[in-house]
């Protein structure tokens, strides 16, 4: 997979081509994170090919069924579990997001590893995904923000550069100090 | 400085970013360090996931539970009286001149300029005789 950006999650079913010795093959369900139909074709024949022999060339798509959240009205932690390729080995990783939609959780999913490992999407495998109970919560960032009584101030807030104009704390001449401080 | 506005679900925030700029809403539940999901439905609001960067916290809050549905939150709403309080605050008030300024026509802010210069004679009027 070459780009990132806002993902989707599609259902892929598929199948080798039914030939005259096998008129009826076997049929494949994946759930797939992508960010449009192609790509998620695409990665469907890349896992595909790896656990059975079958390819693009010989099988056929039945069915690409995009899935949609079923509560995008409520916050949930979502665990994914990956494996990946640093530079220098393979790794498994399991990590938490909070979002209303697990397509949200996967996108920061991808920023994240991307920031902090710089790993490219491509090396980028997601085994599993779920819904993480406020009890079981593992990260210590994610327990931060599941409690019955999360309260923190904003302090020293710097405001963001807006369009056309930048950010007053970036600024070479300013005639005013930026008020960073707000109750 | 102690602080008393915190980021806390039933927080009322101002929204000065975006298409919903310059509405008030109501943190239901917090995401994380950078965003929070907040709702309005009596201010035109929609449900969603937005950064703080875009609020601006207000000194209200309404008695609502995390993630609390639009129903319950537009009760908690009228009881708590968010909208009057938001309302009658200077925040707000300076807000909707502000609106009402950036309207005028030409003119009008002539007028505007005529009635500043003669109150400000009534007043310098009034404080020579209580001065004399």
């Amino acid at each position: 997979m070459t780009v990132a950006g806002p993902m989707k999650q599609y259902q892929v079913v598929g199948r080798k081509a039914p030939t005259a010795d096998f008129p009826n093959p076997e049929a494949y369900r994946m759930i797939i994170f992508a960010p449009n139909q192609t790509i998620a074709k695409s990665k469907f024949w890349y896992s595909m090919h790896q656990f059975r022999k079958m390819k693009k060339t010989t099988g056929e798509i039945l069915d690409v069924n995009e899935i949609v959240e079923k509560t995008p009205a409520q916050v949930k932690t979502f665990g994914i579990w990956l494996r990946y390729d640093s530079r220098s080995g393979t790794h498994n990783m399991y990590r938490e997001f909070r979002d209303v939609r697990l397509t949200g959780a996967v996108t920061q999913l991808y920023d994240e590893m991307a920031g902090r490992h710089r790993t490219r999407p491509r090396s980028i495998q997601i085994i599993r995904t779920g819904i993480v109970a406020t009890a079981d919560v593992k990260r210590a960032n994610t327990l931060q923000f599941v409690g019955k009584n999360t309260k923190f101030p904003l302090p020293h807030r710097v405001a963001s550069a807006k369009r056309g104009t930048k950010a007053l704390s970036s600024r070479t001449f300013v005639t005013n100090r930026p008020t960073t401080m707000f109750r | 400085m102690v602080f008393t506005r915190y980021v806390e679900v039933g927080r009322v925030a101002l929204v000065n970013f975006g298409p919903d700029s310059g509405k008030i809403a109501t943190i239901v539940d917090v995401v994380d360090q950078n965003k929070c999901l907040i709702d309005g439905p009596t201010t035109g609001v929609a449900r969603q996931i937005i950064p703080y960067k875009r609020l601006a916290l207000t000194d209200i809050k309404v008695e609502v539970g995390r993630g609390a549905k639009a129903a319950a939150l537009k009760k908690a709403w009228t009881t708590a009286g968010a909208q009057e309080k938001w309302d009658g605050s200077s925040w707000a008030k300076k807000l909707s001149s502000k609106k009402t300024r950036k309207g005028l026509s030409d003119f009008q802010r002539f007028k505007v300029m005529v009635a500043r210069k003669q109150k400000s004679q009534a007043v310098k009027k009034e404080m020579k005789k209580l001065k004399a």
